[in-house]
C-alpha cells in the first residue's frame, strides 16, 4: 500500500488547518455528522442566504482524514450557490467511487487529493463524513 | 519456546504482524484439521440420531465440553455451549436476572467492561427498576479493593466484572470481589474472554458464580463460546432459547426441560465449533502455561520498554510489565488512532483502533478512543520490533516534529 496515496502533503496539512475550525456567525443551519464506529465527530455550520453558502465552518474531532476532508470541503464550497455545492458533493462522491473524469477530477481543486482513499475501503466513511453531512444540511 | 508461527497457515506470510489478538485470535492449523475432519468423519445431528454417526457426533460434543471442564477446572454438566462470551453472559441476564433482580436491587459493574457486560444490565435495571453502580479504576487504571467496598453492599444482587480488562490488560482483584460478593449474597459474572487465553484458569478454585468466554480468542472458531454457571445456579434458572434439543417432553399445554447444561443449548448446536474449541484446548495444553506465559510475558515487557523510548506516546493504566496480559492501549500524541492504525497497516502491522467496545471506560480516561496492540502465543520479537519501528515515524508522518 502506498502510504502518501491517501496521507498526502495536502491531506497532512489541512488536518491540522486551523482556518475553516470555527463556528460560523448568524449561522443557519448547524449539523452534527458521526461515524460511530470509529468516532469521528463534526458539527458543520453554515449562512446560507440567497441561495448561496455565504459562510461555512466546522468543529469537533476525528481523524486526520475526516478534519481534512472537511475543511478541503469548506475551501471549495465556500462561496457558492447551493446548486454548485451540491452538484460539486455528487462529483466529490464520484471521485471516492472511482467513477471521475478528469475534466471532473479539477473541479474538485484540493479535494482532488482525497482520491486515494478510493483505494483504502476502511477509511472510506472518514473522508465522506463531512460531505454528508453539508448534503443533509444543504437539503434542510 | 519454539517460534510458533508456521502452525498458523495465516500467519506464514512473514509480512503480517498480526497484533489484534485481543479482538480475535488466528488459528492453529490442528484447529482447522480438526473441524475439517469433523465435517469429513463425524458429521450428524448430535444428541438425537440412533445410527452410529450420530453416535459419533455426540461423543464428538460430549468430548468437547470435558475437554473445555478439564481446561477451567469445573464439571462438564456446569458448561453451557454458547455462540461467545456476549451470549454467554445475556443468557445469564435474561435468566437469572429475570428471576433474581428486583425493583430497588443494585448490580455493581465496573466502568471498565466490555460493552457486553455492562449493556446487559443496563438493560436488566432498566427492565426492573434495579440501579447499576460502577466501579472505578485509581490513577493507575487498578481496581481496588476499598473501591470495590464503596459499592458492593447489602442490596447487591451480581457483581459484573472482567478477570482482564479488555482496555487496560489489567488483572482484576478477583478472589477478593467474589469474596466481598458473596458475603452480602451477590453472585459474580466474570467476563473471562480476555484473560482465558493468557492465564490457567481454574474455576471451581476461584469459586466464582457465573463466567463467560470466547473460543475465538482462544485460537478457535468464530461462533462457539462457554459460559460456566455453578451447578445449583444453572439447575433452578429457567431456559434461555427455547424449541428442540433443551427439552424433556412436551405436551400441548407445556414443556418440561432437559438436564443442565443442555437445558440452555437450544436448537442444533455447532459441534464443528466444538471440536475446534477441543483442538484449540489441547494446542495449549501441549504448549504449557509455563511457556505460554513466559513467551507472552518478554513480548510485554520488550514492547512496553520500546514503546517508553518513544516520545509523544502515552500508555494507558500501569505501565509495570508484571500483572498486564496481552493488551496494551496507548495513543501516540496529535495524531487520531485511525491514522496510526493506517500508517502501521501500511507495514503489515495490524493493531485495532477505536473505543475497544468499552465507551464508558474511555470516557472516563477522557480519550474517546485509543490504539490497541495485543500479543498471542505465536507473536514473535520480529512483530515487536515491526510494531516499534513502524511506531516511532507515525508523528513526523503526519507532519509533526518528533
Amino acid at each position: 500500500m502506498d502510504l502518501r496515496a491517501i496521507y498526502n502533503q495536502v491531506i497532512t496539512e489541512n488536518s491540522r488547518s486551523k482556518e475553516h475550525r470555527h463556528p460560523v456567525e448568524g449561522c443557519t443551519c448547524s449539523l452534527e455528522g458521526v461515524n460511530p464506529s470509529c468516532g469521528d465527530d463534526i458539527t458543520l455550520q453554515l449562512r446560507v442566504k440567497d441561495g448561496v453558502i455565504e459562510d461555512a465552518g466546522f468543529l469537533g474531532a476525528g481523524c486526520a482524514i475526516s478534519q481534512a476532508s472537511a475543511s478541503l470541503m469548506i475551501d471549495l464550497l465556500k462561496g457558492r450557490t447551493v446548486e454548485e455545492a451540491k452538484r460539486l458533493i455528487d462529483t466529490f462522491f464520484k471521485m471516492i467511487k472511482g467513477e471521475i473524469s478528469p475534466e471532473e477530477l479539477e473541479e474538485l481543486e484540493d479535494a482532488a487529493a482525497l482520491q486515494g482513499i478510493a483505494h483504502t475501503p476502511a477509511r472510506v466513511k472518514c473522508a465522506v463524513l463531512a460531505w454528508h453531512t453539508m448534503e443533509e444540511a444543504l437539503d434542510k | 519456546m519454539r517460534e510458533l508461527r508456521d502452525d498458523f497457515p495465516i500467519l506464514r506470510d512473514r509480512s503480517l504482524h498480526y497484533l489484534d489478538t485481543a479482538a480475535t485470535s488466528q488459528h492453529p492449523e490442528c484447529v482447522l484439521d480438526a473441524v475439517r475432519n469433523y465435517y469429513e468423519t463425524a458429521n450428524a445431528n448430535p444428541h438425537r440420531g440412533v445410527y452410529e454417526l450420530a453416535q459419533r457426533a455426540t461423543d464428538a460434543s460430549d468430548e468437547a465440553r470435558a475437554a473445555a471442564a478439564r481446561f477451567l477446572g469445573c464439571d462438564d454438566r456446569e458448561l453451557v455451549f454458547t455462540r461467545n462470551a456476549t451470549e454467554s453472559i445475556n443468557l445469564v441476564a435474561y435468566t437469572w436476572g429475570r428471576v433474581n433482580v428486583a425493583a430497588g436491587d443494585e448490580i455493581a459493574v465496573y466502568v471498565a467492561e466490555h460493552h457486553s457486560n455492562m449493556v446487559p444490565w443496563q438493560r436488566l435495571a432498566l427492565e426492573k427498576g434495579a440501579a447499576v453502580r460502577y466501579m472505578y479504576p485509581d490513577e493507575h487504571g487498578r481496581l481496588t479493593e476499598a473501591e470495590l467496598r464503596r459499592v458492593i453492599n447489602e442490596k447487591t444482587r451480581l457483581v459484573a466484572l472482567a478477570q482482564v480488562s479488555n482496555v487496560l490488560g489489567l488483572l482484576a482483584p478477583v478472589e477478593k470481589a467474589i469474596e466481598l460478593a458473596h458475603q452480602v449474597g451477590a453472585v459474580v459474572m466474570l467476563d473471562c474472554a480476555q484473560s482465558a487465553p493468557h492465564m490457567p484458569l481454574n474455576l471451581h478454585e476461584l469459586g466464582c458464580d457465573f463466567a463467560a468466554l470466547s473460543g475465538h480468542k482462544l485460537y478457535a472458531p468464530m461462533g462457539i463460546g462457554l459460559l460456566y454457571g455453578r451447578f445449583e445456579l444453572l439447575d433452578a434458572m429457567p431456559p434461555f432459547l427455547s424449541g428442540g434439543d433443551m427439552i424433556s417432553s412436551v405436551h400441548e399445554y407445556g414443556a418440561a426441560w432437559a438436564d443442565v447444561p443442555r437445558k440452555f443449548e437450544a436448537g442444533t448446536v455447532d459441534v464443528g465449533g466444538q471440536v475446534g474449541l477441543r483442538a484449540a484446548i489441547e494446542y495449549m495444553e501441549k504448549l504449557g502455561w509455563e511457556a505460554i506465559t513466559k513467551h507472552e510475558a518478554h513480548l510485554m515487557e520488550l514492547c512496553l520498554e520500546g514503546m517508553a523510548a518513544i516520545p509523544g506516546i502515552t500508555v494507558y493504566g500501569d505501565a509495570d510489565p508484571r500483572e498486564r496480559y496481552g493488551v496494551i492501549s496507548f495513543n501516540v500524541e496529535d495524531v487520531h488512532p485511525h491514522d496510526v492504525a493506517s500508517i502501521l497497516d501500511a507495514d503489515g502491522v495490524c493493531i485495532r483502533a477505536g473505543h475497544h467496545c468499552a465507551q464508558p471506560l474511555m470516557d472516563r480516561l477522557g480519550i474517546g478512543r485509543c490504539c490497541r496492540a495485543s500479543f498471542g502465543v505465536y507473536n514473535t520479537e520480529e512483530d515487536v520490533r515491526s510494531f516499534l519501528g513502524s511506531l516511532k515515524n507515525v508523528r513526523s508522518f503526519m507532519g509533526y516534529g518528533s
